[in-house]
């Protein structure tokens, strides 16, 4: 298998009719290489998150072609899209976690929309809260944590379902340097069990952390290779 | 009651946790206890109407009298006579019976007072059971030879205009019963809909998680559905004690005609059984309303 995403000529426009502001991504090509680590960076604005939606299907693209595992994702009948989405983990810039469900129920909720059943789930649950250094608050509601500790929570939702692809955008923004530290080694672990791991980020300080991490720059909806990694196809982690 | 829920997808007590609140949230369900209520009301109003149609249909729209008026006694008593041996050999006819004397006198009373109608030319009346509520036509015609002075009267031409009040009334108690139907779909998609708002931000990221439409439509087609069942027990408790009031009010009256209004045996099934339509058209409007929103994601 060459490539577990690729995108081609794709472009995006916010609102149906095509403002006159042009597009917001434009002329994407690039593939990801299977269980190979990317940085996506570029100022606040670029489109990281616009990019980012395209690739866990929040989003369609007004133009292009899109593959994830070897298949048109943008043609796809659309009761086949939830089968690509449980391949997919999110970290969402906003955390996106249910306000009412505690930090278990919230970590559990992948499990649960895949049909695990209640008594295979609470050793992965419990396992996961511990790696985030959250087992203490799994009964917590998500309103009294601080916001690192949303974040760890929405990362463990996100990684729970073992994706085959994990996708974070901004996932330390809210974390201190040592908390950072920690949340890229958890994903460097996660990667190196072979997820193919996009984080976003406009830390450039996170790029140095992890090694033979390759590194997408955006800008003004623009990709450019400061590394090579579009060019020359990376070398998968094992 | 467990039979009735197992009607609905099971869900698991966390999935049901996922759409936080709990029965009678917002004011759907009173609404729908509302208008259960008038549509137990509506519906009992026709079941009755229909029974009464029936028995007016049935019992009453086979009689007829036929009535002798001539001043001769002698006369009088010739035809009456003539007139039982034509009919009698009718097959239109089932039975042919002359009012007696002690009857029409108790007829009478009310009118002439007690004192005896012996001196009066009193009219011969026969009452005459018929096969065919159409024969009244035919019967005329063969007397009009042998009693020139009987005449016939058809009980269901003096009751048309009841029978014809009735039907329409008939016609309208259902009319109700179904635009109930259809606000009660109404107040669902509405409520529905909100839910859906309310639940905006659960459902995207149940949506991005890889929940199909199903499963979260599933989530708010059980949760609607119970809180219809719940409101459509509490209309048919309120509606089905009015009518007991009321029954025991109408028998209190001792009138004949209204003592005669009464409910089929069956139609118990059928108030029963409008809130568990109810429940099946939330559960089912529910389910289209969430698909329908859903199907706009991506
Ligand atoms: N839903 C939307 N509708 C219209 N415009 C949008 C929408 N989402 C993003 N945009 C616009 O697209 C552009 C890129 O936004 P995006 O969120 O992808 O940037 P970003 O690189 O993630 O920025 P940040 O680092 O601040 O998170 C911005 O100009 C933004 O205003
Ligand atoms: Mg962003």
């Amino acid at each position: 298998m060459g490539s577990i995403v690729r995108f081609e000529n794709v472009g995006l426009r916010y609102g149906s009719d095509g403002g006159s502001d042009g597009e917001t991504l434009s002329d994407l090509n690039f593939a990801l290489a299977p269980g190979a680590f990317y940085f996506l960076t570029g100022a606040s604005g670029a489109g990281k998150t616009s990019l980012l939606r395209l690739l866990y299907l929040a989003q369609r693209p007004t133009r292009g072609v899109i593959q994830l595992f070897d298949e048109d994702v943008v043609t796809v009948p659309r009761e086949r899209l939830p089968g690509f989405r449980r391949r997919i983990g999110v970290v969402f810039q906003d955390f996106r976690l249910i306000p009412y469900l505690s930090v278990y129920d919230n970590v559990a909720l992948p499990l649960r929309v895949a049909g695990v059943e209640e008594r295979d789930l609470d050793a992965p649950v419990r396992e996961m809260l511990a790696w985030v250094g959250l087992a203490s608050r799994s009964d917590a509601l998500p309103a009294t944590l601080s916001g690192g500790e949303q974040q760890r929570v929405a990362i463990a939702r996100a990684v729970i379902g073992r994706p085959e692809i994990l996708v974070a955008d901004e996932p330390t923004g809210n974390v201190d340097p040592e908390m950072a530290g920690r949340l890229l080694h958890l994903f460097d672990a996660l990667n190196r069990l072979g997820t193919t791991i996009v984080v976003a980020t406009h830390d450039i300080h996170l790029l140095s952390r992890v090694s033979n991490a390759q590194t997408l720059r955006l800008e003004a909806g623009r990709l450019s290779d400061p590394t090579g990694a579009l060019r020359y196809p990376p070398r998968t982690g094992a | 009651m467990k039979r009735l829920l197992a009607l609905f997808p099971s869900v698991r007590a966390a999935d049901r946790r996922l759409l936080r609140e709990g029965r009678l949230s917002g004011p759907m369900p009173w609404v729908l206890a509302i208008m259960l209520f008038l549509t137990t009301l509506a519906a009992a109003g026709g079941l009755a109407l229909s029974q009464a149609a029936r028995e007016i249909g049935g019992d009453l729209a086979n009689r007829a009298t036929v009535q002798i008026v001539q001043a001769d006694a002698a006369a009088r008593e010739r035809q009456a006579a003539a007139t039982l041996e034509v009919l009698r050999r009718d097959p239109a006819v089932t039975s042919a019976d002359r009012v007696g004397a002690a009857e029409m006198a108790t007829l009478l009373e009310p009118w002439l007072g007690a004192q005896g109608t012996d001196d009066l030319p009193l009219p011969v009346l026969i009452d005459v059971g018929l096969a065919r509520a159409d024969a009244v036509p035919a019967l005329a015609a063969g007397l009009r030879t042998v009693a020139p002075d009987a005449g016939i009267d058809d009980h269901r031409a003096a009751l048309a205009p009841v029978s014809r009040l009735i039907g329409t009334l008939r016609w309208l108690a259902l009319a109700i019963v179904l635009l109930m139907v259809g606000a009660t779909g109404f107040v669902v998609v509405l409520a529905a809909a909100s839910a859906l708002d309310t639940h905006r931000g659960t459902i995207d990221v149940l949506h991005l998680l890889g929940a199909t439409d199903i499963q979260v439509a599933r989530l708010f087609q059980r949760r609607i559905a119970l809180d219809a069942l719940f409101a459509g027990l509490i209309g048919l408790g309120a509606g089905v004690a009015v009518l007991a009031l009321l029954g025991r009010q109408l028998a209190g009256l001792g009138s004949e005609l209204v003592g005669s209004v009464s409910l089929p045996f069956w139609s118990g099934g059928v108030l029963v059984a409008l809130p568990l339509a109810t429940t099946l058209l939330a559960a089912a409007t529910a389910r289209w309303t969430v698909v329908r929103a859903l199907g706009r994601l991506l």
